[in-house]
């Protein structure tokens, strides 16, 4: 399927979640919606860098609360429409990723992890220390009640974003697997040295790879403060966010773009339906026990229980030249 | 007047801590020329491929190869000038299949000199797999080869790079007999074709039987170059390979 198809599919389906999400006319589905379609973000802008690379990146927090804060910091000064503030949120943390790969991209493995688990640190310092953007005190942000040229409701709007924003990586991510770069990408995770051997020019693939990751983290972060209306460091970079974000492609799978949206729909809606039947704490809990499961049951993530039946399919396809 | 040497390394030095694996090294391989190389383990045979290649950068003295000067130049831009090596022990990417295998230097370091349409990657894939004699298994995974159907996809990647120069480095490790001689037959072939090649190996039936000069480094340092038959007679390189 040619890219530009599978954009036009992938605006429709989106289009018809949006009109269900309406249809149901439930103020919650919105902001639950969200939630998820946030993940699926981070998620597969994780996947990227961790799953078509093999660069496992513990710092989530770090790129998703940098495009959070530029939106309080910008809000501060001038209050621009939500579009300019989730490209500015993209740019701020597509440049702390090219800053992030130049620094830590000659590690692998777990000293690369550590590395970006430390920026995620750095990061959180920083900012508690910043004053302009409520250091530890934290920034209370006015969300505004409609949307600016549509009759939404603003969380509605967010929401509305945040499908945009996913369908936006889900695409990118389809096309890297689809093109030249993914196939780099995919030499750099199986043999690095091999790669290098064959002309593959790691380095600066390593740094597209962080800087597209990061920047699309950022931009997922950037409605956050209109979402949750008071932002603290502790809440922007918790953990939660890099567990969640690993867990979710580790689910459903970081060989293709499909795994970590069927990780984040999956953990995503798991985590909502627990928080208003049972309890939040329970939401953790689940990604820790599912992580587990799916380890033991399905190491190559649900996707992988498919991938044997679509490569045996593929190769009797190209046998039939 | 002789042409320029299409490799030439002059003064090549490389020490890991207080350990000198490559000293002064001096060598110069003509175009269509078989030059085996050959030395104890831990001569400094493999630190050489890795100093030519770009793998490790070499700390003193300079390589030349086709006219360029390769020192500070990235391993994956020396590749796309015609510089290709084969891995002592083989490194195929796991999760792709052959094919796609092979795929990887005619887009990256192929297509950069000259564009290929998808058809024409297919067609090269397909000729270079026939070559080696893997074209059945063209979209299996590496896991399903055997080891000497490894060291041929090794060597069907190499050449995929279209190179000018292919440094194999210990292609026949650990083959049977009859398969040496398939691995020797192939790359007679690929100088046949023009690639120059030099050849790592322990197998000195393999080396004789291929080289049209031989290098021999003991300890880092170069003992002697020159006709096969007559370095392998050589007091020095005899003492290094048995001992005085």
């Amino acid at each position: 399927m040619r890219n530009i198809t599978f954009v036009g599919l992938l605006t429709i389906a989106a289009a018809v979640v949006f009109a269900a999400m309406l249809w149901v006319h439930n103020g919650y589905v919105f902001f639950a919606g969200y939630v998820v379609l946030q993940y699926i973000v981070l998620a597969t802008a994780w996947n990227i860098l961790g799953g078509y690379t093999g660069y496992v990146n513990f710092g989530v927090a770090a790129f998703f609360a940098c495009g959070a804060y530029s939106t309080v910091a910008l809000d501060k000064i001038w209050a621009p429409p939500l579009i300019v503030l989730i490209l500015v949120g993209g740019v701020v943390s597509g440049i702390i990723g090219l800053g992030t790969g130049y620094l830590t991209l000659r590690l692998r493995g777990t000293f690369f992890g550590i590395a970006t688990l430390a920026l995620a640190v750095v990061a959180q310092t920083l900012i508690t220390n910043w004053s302009f953007v409520g250091g530890s005190r934290g920034a209370y942000i006015i969300r505004p009640e409609h949307a600016p040229f549509l009759p939404l409701d603003y969380i509605q709007y967010l929401c509305l974003w945040m499908l945009i924003l996913s369908v936006a990586s889900l695409a990118t991510a389809r096309a890297i697997e689809h093109s030249r770069l993914g196939v780099g990408f995919a030499t750099i995770r199986d043999d690095e040295l091999a790669a290098e051997a064959s002309g593959v020019p790691t380095l600066r693939l390593k740094l597209i790879a962080t800087v597209l990751s990061g920047a699309f983290m950022g931009m997922a972060g950037a409605p956050l403060p209109y979402y949750v209306t008071y932002l603290d460091p502790s809440s922007g970079f918790s953990l939660s966010y890099a567990v969640n974000t690993i867990a979710m492609p580790l689910i459903g799978g970081t060989s293709s773009w499909l795994g970590p949206l069927i990780g984040a729909v999956l953990l995503g809606t798991l985590q909502q339906v627990a928080t208003v039947t049972i309890s939040s704490a329970l939401s953790l809990l689940i990604v820790g026990l599912m992580l587990v499961g799916f380890v033991v049951v399905a190491p190559n993530g649900i996707i992988g229980w498919f991938a044997p039946v679509t490569r045996t399919r593929m190769r009797r396809l190209r046998g039939s030249r | 007047m002789t042409d320029a040497p299409l490799l030439e390394i002059t003064g090549v030095g490389k020490r890991f801590g207080g350990f000198i694996a490559l000293a002064d090294i001096e060598l110069a391989v003509q175009q269509g020329e078989r030059v085996g190389l050959v030395g104890p383990n831990g001569s400094g045979k493999s630190t050489l491929v890795n100093c030519i290649c770009g793998t490790l950068r070499n700390e003193t003295g300079s390589v030349r190869f086709g006219g360029h000067w390769l020192d500070g130049m990235k391993a994956h831009e020396r590749t796309r000038l015609g510089l290709a090596r084969s891995f002592q022990l083989p490194r195929p990417f796991a999760t792709m299949t052959l094919a796609e295998n092979l795929r990887v230097p005619i887009l990256y370091a192929v297509n950069v000199r000259n564009g290929h349409t998808m058809t024409d990657i297919e067609t090269r894939c397909d000729e270079l797999l026939r070559m080696v004699g893997l074209l059945d298994k063209a979209h299996r995974l590496p896991r399903d080869l055997t080891q000497i159907e490894m060291r041929k996809l090794e060597l069907a990647r190499a050449m995929a790079s279209e190179p000018r120069l292919l440094i194999s480095d210990e292609a026949m490790a650990g083959l049977s007999h009859g398969e040496v001689d398939d691995i020797l037959a192939l790359l007679l072939k690929l100088n046949e074709q023009g690639v120059t090649i030099i050849m790592i190996e322990h197998i000195m039936r393999a080396v004789l039987a291929f080289s049209q000069r031989l290098v021999v480094l003991v300890a880092g340092r170069k003992i002697a170059d020159g006709d096969p038959q007559a370095v392998v007679r050589q007091s020095d390189v005899v003492e290094a390979y048995l001992g005085s």
